[in-house]
Parts: structure tokens; sequence; C-alpha cells
């Protein structure tokens, strides 16, 4: 399995990421002003403040070159795995619904937050079972998820809500505790959690590792 | 032309920032302050303000969560200042 | 008032400076010496002192003098480190204060080629629970460091945050920053190579900090417009994370002959240092600076302070590979100047010479001056506003204590720090004494480096001498107690104004105690900063030098933590020989309304080096569960915390407490360095013999302390919940 972690001017967490997603698979950087994937089996777009969040978290850096060939990967049922950052970056280019807000609380938050697997079906968290709990690291100041409320609904209905915060772990405000959700086809996953900086027992949990290990399973 | 976009939270999403700010006037003893929001502020000089519109949709606001309204077209003039652009004037677009 | 007094300089320098010129000199002539000669820049009041510091050691791979010092991890691999204040301007705008105190801080360790890995940062500011002013200085301080560090990607692991009246008007924002480099790229500042090309490269030049580090009132200066206003210095993290890359990058491909970061004084310090260094000349024109701003002065544009710039010396034949890489990372890159052989700094406006200055009377040349101390006679800081009553139970005591300022949890600030990114943190804030840093992301054993700042005022103003001394202990005791040992010393030293004989003798007798105790410990010193003239109309700070320590440990797995960690654990107190704890200069002293004074008790380092070494000794077997260093608040406030950390309550004797504690109180809550709390099982504590006391056993939900003070019983659930709302009720009204 070859991954492939976007890196954009401002992005923070992106060897996180790779380092992570080599421990399951090969790994490697894509400059985001180049046009080509490499051939990568899964693409990873990273934590961090692309483009400094100016204007808002995500808005320029889905115009960058590489994004093209991303949204063209994602159409044809390529895995895409957007992370914090990431996430808003697919929310802002339309591979994802709804929109990542201030926190409520106006603050950045660094916290570890348990969560709770609503979708094992999708690409990314076939290697969990449902009602699984993950115990992963967030870190945002932008990460209140919202989406109008029939859309929401269709969300829920459409098994496109992935992860959930567990119960009195959610900081943001996010609405119904989303803390993930995925395209209809399910092989595009934003989540605002960083599961890289959960893959070392030496640095907390190793819960995050099972999503990087549920795409590298479908390789086989 | 000189162009103004202003951008604000949609009615109805929360506005913590906005909420933060109507809290915080009463304290230094201004009253009678309601429904503020926080938004933002693009200006920009534009050759086709008629591009405005798809600028805002593409780029400058996010459709889902903000409203946009194109505020103030000022005409360059040759000297290098503003004068305001008539409100019927057809570079102007509706909000 | 003349001309050259407007600007700082006495008459007596002015003199110096004109015999040192051979003439008169022009308005971006005196513009640059009132910089260079500046307190901030020419540590006139400090140099000699910090002379006296011990620099060296077999770790030690670059030394004071340069961006930032480095120690030598093994492998081909160094820590570079440095601490640094930005005081003044925290207190003028607290968020853009912080955020660029942290800017610089990252730039001076970038600038000698290393990557940042983790920031810490130590704050002080007046009482937040009486001053509205201390909760916004905090709140927004808190915000600007978070808001740059997190944007940047480099963690923030670890700091100290303190409140004193004395804070007030004066607040303090050190911040520390440590990278990794391998050892042979460490790059020097020193410009070298006749007819090599300067390049500025970073943001473009505004007005920013115009007015900060130098006294230009721009009001009296010809004819000033509005926008001509002195303006404060934002930061951009963003920008500064381009030019990171940018910048090790170009060092990783050997494209530079030397780098220095611009900081305070702008192109003025970052050109007339890198000159002095190589003992060359340097030739700018200002002219080719990329200005934000229309029509600034060429003295405007040598002493900005605007942010995110570096300046480089490179061969003529590398200046478009140079360039490239500035283009890749779309980095601003000019050619502003050449290295000449003249020993000038000349500068130029096109072809017109606007500016010809000798390079070592700017630097070489600038005073160094004795200070005069003498031993204050009277107090020199009023008693703070009593908080607890006299004859308090000592249960109701504890409470107090856990709840105030100095000691409430300081997870509503730590969290809004990002102290992930990086994939080396094997110990958050909170979890044990000191952060550490893994050095690999791999392996077993995994390396790591223990890293803490530590400072305290009361207490050396009570006695600076024995209260700087237990800066320098703190901070080895807290890497102890991950098992790290320590390697090296970065300081910062604030502090009044040292022309006044009771500020001086502070000042002097503070860096005699750092020195004698860096000597003892065997830590050198690598490097650091010095803030003086921290005082205004209600006196001034209390002295605060604030120490930064880099440690090593061989394995993150056995790194230890604080918190009690398992029912049936034995927990025992080790001390050092001698240990004596006394309310002087307590925290418990400070509720009852004691101004900071009494003496403090003296420090046997030899004892305390030893008892150190015996810790980390015992962290690294992986034989403890947990160690916790006794400090503010004494051994009581030490055991809830390890309560409160593990969730576990305690029973405990303190019976076998060395009789050295006098009285019960002074046992309970009194301070002095030597003693740890630990935990684990009871062959654990054989190692340490005589200076271990077995006090008792972890379980229960409450914390239970039977001793001559009678028995202290508060439940864990009490413990934590006072602990956690102290310091985040009074952010609340920030």
């Amino acid at each position: 399995m070859k991954f492939g972690v976007i890196q954009f001017p401002g992005s923070c967490d992106e060897r996180d990421a790779l380092h992570a997603a080599s421990l399951v698979g090969d790994a490697v950087l894509l400059w985001h002003r180049d046009h080509d994937l490499q051939g990568v089996d899964a693409v990873i777009v990273p934590g961090g403040f692309s483009y400094g969040d100016y204007l808002r978290a995500g808005a320029l850096a889905r115009f960058s070159p590489l994004m093209v060939e991303v949204e063209r990967f994602a159409r044809h049922g390529g895995l895409v795995l957007g992370i914090c950052n990431g996430f808003q970056v697919l929310c802002e280019a339309g591979l994802l619904p709804g929109a990542l807000l201030p926190n409520t609380s106006l603050r950045f938050v660094c916290r570890q937050v348990e969560l709770e697997v609503v979708n094992a079906q999708t690409k990314w968290t076939g290697a969990c079972a449902r009602g699984d709990r993950l115990s992963i690291p967030a870190k945002h100041q932008t990460g209140r998820y919202w989406a109008p409320d029939p859309v929401l609904d269709e969300l829920e209905a459409g098994d496109q809500v992935v992860l959930r915060y567990a119960t009195g772990n959610g900081f943001n405000g996010s609405a119904r505790d989303i803390a993930a959700v995925s395209n209809r086809a399910g092989n595009v996953v934003g989540l605002m959690p960083h599961p890289e900086h959960a893959v070392d027992p030496l640095t907390g949990s190793v819960d995050g590792l099972r999503l990087f290990r549920s795409a590298a399973l479908l390789a086989v | 032309m000189r162009a103004r976009v202003l951008i604000r939270p949609k009615a109805g999403i929360l506005d913590p920032q906005g909420q933060a700010v109507e809290r915080a006037l009463p304290a230094l003893g201004f009253e009678g302050v309601r429904n503020v929001h926080i938004g933002r502020l693009v200006e920009l000089d534009v050759e086709d303000p008629a591009l405005l519109p798809a600028m805002c949709e593409q780029l400058l606001a996010n459709p889902l969560v903000e409203d946009y309204e194109i505020d103030g077209l000022r005409r360059r003039d040759a000297d290098g200042s503003h004068q305001n652009v008539g409100p019927d004037d057809p570079r102007r677009s509706p909000a | 008032m003349s001309r050259h007094a407007e600007l700082g300089l006495t008459d007596p320098e002015f003199e110096r400076i004109v015999a040192l010129m051979g003439r008169e000199l022009n308005e971006v002539e005196l513009a640059v010496f009132s910089l260079m000669w500046s307190e901030h820049c020419g540590y006139k009041h400090s140099r000699k002192l910090l002379s006296t510091l011990p620099t060296e050691g077999p770790r030690v791979v670059m030394g004071p003098g340069e961006n930032a010092g480095a120690v030598d991890l093994g492998g081909g691999i160094a820590c570079a480190f440095k601490v640094e204040s930005h005081n003044h301007p925290s207190a003028v705008e607290p968020f853009q204060g912080a955020a660029t105190g942290v800017g610089g801080i990252l730039r001076d360790v970038f600038a000698v080629g290393a990557r940042p890995i983790a920031i810490l940062d130590s704050l002080r500011f007046g009482e937040p629970g009486e001053s509205p002013r201390a909760r916004y200085l905090l709140d927004r301080a808190v915000a600007g460091i978070g808001h740059y560090g997190n944007s940047i990607g480099v963690a923030t692991v670890g700091g100290e945050i303190y409140f004193e009246p004395a804070y007030e008007q004066n607040c303090l924002v050190n911040a520390m920053c440590i990278g990794l480099i391998e050892t042979e790229k460490l790059i020097r500042s020193a410009a070298a190579g006749v007819g090599n090309v300067v390049v500025l490269f970073g943001a473009r030049t505004g007005r920013d900090g115009i007015g900060g580090a130098s006294v230009l009132a721009s009001a009296e200066l010809g004819d000033a417009s509005e926008a001509k206003r002195p303006t404060v210095q934002i930061g951009d993290p963003f920008e500064e994370a381009k030019l990171l890359e940018c910048s090790l990058e170009l060092l990783d491909a050997e494209l530079l002959v030397a780098l220095q970061d611009l900081g305070a004084a702008g192109l003025t310090s970052a050109s007339a240092e890198m000159a002095a260094k190589g003992g060359v000349g340097l030739d700018l024109d200002v002219a080719r600076v990329p200005l934000r701003e229309p029509g600034m002065e060429p003295f405007e544009i040598m002493i900005s302070e605007s942010q995110e710039r570096m300046l480089c010396v490179v061969a003529p034949e590398r200046f478009e590979a140079v360039m490239a890489v500035c283009e890749k990372w779309e980095v601003n890159a000019t050619a502003v100047g050449a290295v000449t052989d003249s020993g000038r700094l000349r500068v130029l406006v096109g072809n017109d010479l606007v500016g010809d200055l000798p390079v070592a009377a700017l630097v070489d040349e600038c005073p160094v001056y004795e200070l005069e101390p003498a031993r204050p006679s009277i107090p020199l800081y009023p008693a703070p506003s009593r908080a607890l009553a006299d004859g308090t139970a000592p249960g109701e005591t504890l409470l107090a204590l856990l709840g105030s300022a100095n000691l409430a949890s300081r997870r509503p600030v730590f969290e809004q720090y990002d102290c992930l990114v990086g994939s080396r943190t094997a110990r958050r804030p909170a979890q044990a004494d000191a952060a550490v840093l893994m050095l690999a992301a791999e392996g077993a054993p995994r390396p790591a480096l223990g890293v803490s700042i530590d400072g305290n005022g009361r207490r050396v103003a009570c006695d600076p001498y024995r209260g700087a001394i237990e800066a320098v202990l703190e901070c080895s005791a807290n890497l102890a107690c991950v098992g790290a040992e320590p390697l090296g010393l970065t300081n910062c030293l604030n502090f009044g104004n040292p022309e006044k004989p009771h500020i001086a003798w502070q000042l002097t007798r503070a860096v005699a105690g750092l020195g004698d105790a860096c000597r003892a410990l065997g830590v050198p010193v690598v490097g650091g900063n010095v803030s003086l003239y921290n005082e205004g109309g209600d006196g001034p700070i209390l002295p605060t030098p604030v120490v930064g320590m880099v440690g090593e440990l061989p394995d993150a797995a056995r790194a230890g933590g604080l918190g009690f960690a398992q029912a049936g654990d034995t927990v025992a107190l080790i001390s050092a020989r001698g240990w004596a704890p006394s309310l002087n200069g307590s925290e418990l002293a400070k509720l009852r309304g004691a101004a900071p004074e009494g003496e403090l008790p003296p420090a046997d380092l030899g004892e305390l080096r030893a008892v150190h070494a015996a810790i980390r000794q015992a962290v690294r077997s992986g034989a403890l569960r947990s160690a916790h260093d006794v400090a503010e608040g004494g051994l009581a406030v030490a055991l809830a915390e390890c309560c409160v950390a593990g969730g576990l309550g305690a029973a405990l004797d303190l019976g076998c407490a060395p009789a050295d504690a006098r009285d019960a109180e002074a046992l309970l809550f009194g301070e002095g360095p030597g003693a740890f709390v630990v935990s684990g099982v009871r062959a654990a504590f054989a190692a340490f013999g005589a200076a271990a006391a077995v006090l008792g056993t972890v379980g229960g939900e409450a914390l239970r302390l039977d001793g001559s003070h009678g028995r202290l019983e508060v439940g864990v659930a009490e413990l934590s919940g006072v602990h956690a709302g102290g310091l985040a009720t009074l952010l609340a009204r920030a």
C-alpha cells in the first residue's frame, strides 16, 4: 500500500502522518504544486495551518494544483483521508459535506478524546467495529462541524457519520458530536482528531493506527 | 473600480465571536446592544465588477455558512481619487 | 535635551563615540550607535557578570555568543537551545508581544541550522484575583504563544506561570526553544569572504517596533506624519514557517557562508554583529530592501524590527541557487549588500553613502560598566494582601494552597498549546516534572531529552544568592524526576534598573549563585539573555533569574511520571541530608500576607547533586512508579499533586520524616531544595539508604497525612476539584 501525504505551505503534521502511514505501508510526501499523485493508493491531506488559515481554514489550499488531481482521484473511488486542516480542505473542495467553524469556546484546545466508531464500513475504518472506542488526540481551534439540519439527517441516514465524540468528550460544539464524516461511497473520510498522533505507545495510545491499517488492508 | 465585499456568518449559525463581543460591551458600560455578528471585509481593485459574485461564490465566501454583500463600488478617477458609483449603476450587484 | 540624550546615550558615551568616529555623526550613524550601545544590544551592565558564569564542558559544541548554544547528544547530533525575554513588548500588546517572542527564539534556533522541536515559556504577571489587567495579560499572552507556536508547528511542551504584585506593571514573558541538528552542520554568524553577497530574506520591512528597542521619539524627528508613528511588532507564523523550511534547505544544501536572524534593532544589529564576528566590513544598500510601507527613511530601514527576516552571506557563484530555494518556498529574497575588508559598516541609498561606521566601535568598543552593588537597607517589596488566616487547619490550608493562582492546575493554559506535533512528546504537560521529547520515532530503547524551565522571584528577593541557586536546583530536580541528566543550561536574567545599587546587588548575588550552582552540578551555561530596567512607578520587579535546562535520558519508556500509579505502592520521601524546609519565602507565607523576606536555608550543593543523581538512577532503572520534586507549597502540596495526577489517595505518616524539619508546619508546607516524593515497591527504596523515609501506601479515595500536626485528610475528589478550578475561574473572568 502506497500512501501519499500532501505538503502545503503551512502544513504542520505532514511528517507525523508520513511516519504513521509508513508503519503499515510505503509513504511519500507530495508537493502541493505538483500535478502528479505518483501512483499512490491513498492520499492523506494532513493537519496544520495551510496558507496560515488565511481567508478561511483550507480555503486556499483547496486550489493547489495537486488538489485537482486529488479531486479526480476521489471521484474515481481513490482513498482520501483528511485530518484536521485536511478535513477543512476537503469540505472547502466539496469532497465532503458540511463546514468546520470556530470552536464554540473560541479557544484552541489540545486534548486526548474518546471517539466512538459509528461506521466501520468506510475504507478508513474497516479495521474497526461499530461501537469501538478510540482514544485519539484532538488539537484545533476551528473544529466545530456544521451542516444544515436536513443535510445532517441525510448523513446519519446514509451512514456518512463515521466517528462521534463520546459523551462528554466533545469540546468544539460540533453538531451531533460529529467528529468524522465520509462521502457517500465511503472512500473519502475527514476527521478533526489526529490519528497520526496515536500510533506509538510512548506518546499515548495506538488507536489511531487502526485507521491507517484499515486502508492498508485494502491493498492486499 | 475599488470594491468592498462584506462577508458575514449565515443567520441561524452559532456565532461565538459575535456573542463574546456582545457580552463584553455591557461590561465596558455600553448598554442596549444586541445581535452582534463578526464577519470579514475584503477590499479589492477590480477591472470587471461583474465578476465579483463569482469570486465570492468560489473563494471569498463559503456559501454554505456565509452570506456576502458587495457593498460600495468606487470608481478610481484619473487623478487617483475615488468616486462612489450611484446605487442604480448596473455595476453594483444585489446582496 | 541634546540629540544623543534623547536617543539614550550618556554624555561620556557620546564623547567616546565621537572620538572613535573621528568626526561628528549624522542621523543614521547616531541612530545605529544608540541602538548598538543600548543595554538591550550592548549588555553594558551585565557583560562583566555574565563572564563569571561557567560556559565550558565536554558536551558543549556551541557556547554563548552565537544565536543559540548547543550541546552534543552523541551519534553526531546536537541540541541547540536558548531562552529570551520579550517583556516590554508584551506589556504593551501581550498577544503580539508574546507571539513575536516565540517567533524570535525560534529564529535564533534555526539561525544556527537546528530544526526547532519544542517551545517552553515562563510567564509572570500581577495578581489575577485583584487585577483585571493581570488577567488580561495572561489571557492574551497565552493566546499569542499558542497562536504562533501552533501555527508554525512546533510543540509547546512546558512552562511555568507565576503571579506576584511586583510584576503588575512589568510582566515577564520568557520564551525558550530547543532544536536538533547534525553537529557538523552547526552554522555560525560570522560574515566572511570579501566580495560575498549579503542577502536579506523573509518578510518585507515596515515600521514595526520603531521606538521599541531604541528610544527614538518619532515626534521630534522632522515632520512626523501619522504614517511615521511607531508600531508594535506583528508576527506572522505562516511567513516564519516558510522562512524556517527555506533556511534549513539553504543550509542543508551548503549554500550559505553565514546566517543571522534579525531581532532587536533589526538590520542594524544583525549586520554589525555579523561583521564584527568575522572581522570584516559590510556595505548595505537600503534602497534594495523590500519595503512594506512607502517613504521609509534610511535610519528607519536600519532599525525596523519587522519580524520573520534573516540575513545571510552567500558566495557569488551560489547566489542563483539561493534565490531558487527562496522562490520554491515563496520567500522574498534580495541582495542588499556585500562583504568588504574595510572593517566598516557602510549604509548606502543606491550610490549615496548615508552612514559610515567602524564595526569594532559598534560592537567591541561598546562600554562595559562596573556595577555598584549595595545591599538594600529597606524592604523593596510591599507585602501582598493576606488570603489565609493564621491557625487555619492543615486540611484547609492545603486546599487554599492548591487552589491558589500560583499552584492551581495550568491545564486551562497548556491545553491551548499543541504539545504533540512532531510526534516526539513522551511526557505531556502535567504528566511528569519535565517534558520528555524522543530523539527517534522507533526503536528500543528510545533515547530522549528532558527539558524544563524554572525561575523564582520571591525566593530570589529573599536572598538573591540562595534563591538563584534554588532556581538551578529546581530545574535539575525536575530533570532528575524523568531520569534526565543535565547537559546544559540557558538563562534569562530579569531584573530592575542596574544603575540602582540595590538592584545591582540583586543581580550580582544572583549571578554568583547561578554560577556556583552550575559549577557544583557540572552544568555549563551555553547562552542566554538579560532583561534589565524592569521597573515602574511602583518599584522594580522581583529579581527573577529564569533557567532552562536540557538533559538526556536513555529510554523514554522509563521516563517516570509524577502521579501515584497503583494502589498498594509504597510512598517514600527522599531527602538530602540537611534538607531544612522553612516557611520563609514560601507560598504559604505569601497567602498569609508576608512580604518576600527572610532567610533561606543553605544548600549543600555536593549533597544535592548526589540526591539528584540517585533519583535519576532510580527512575532510569524502572524501579520507581512515580517521582515528583517537592517545590512550591512544600511536601503536603507535592503529595496532593501526586494524588490528583494519579487519581489515587494515600495513607501516610510523617513520623519517619527527618528530624531536621523543625516544626510540623514547616514539614508540611515549608520550602527548600532537596526533597522528592516517590512511589513504587518498597524494595525500590533500598538504593537510597538513609535518604529514604517510608511514609505509607497509595490507595483509597483520600490523602490522609498523620504527623505532629495531627491528621490531615482530604478527599482526592475535593483536591482535584480545587486544583482544577483555581486558575480556570480566574481565566474565565479575563
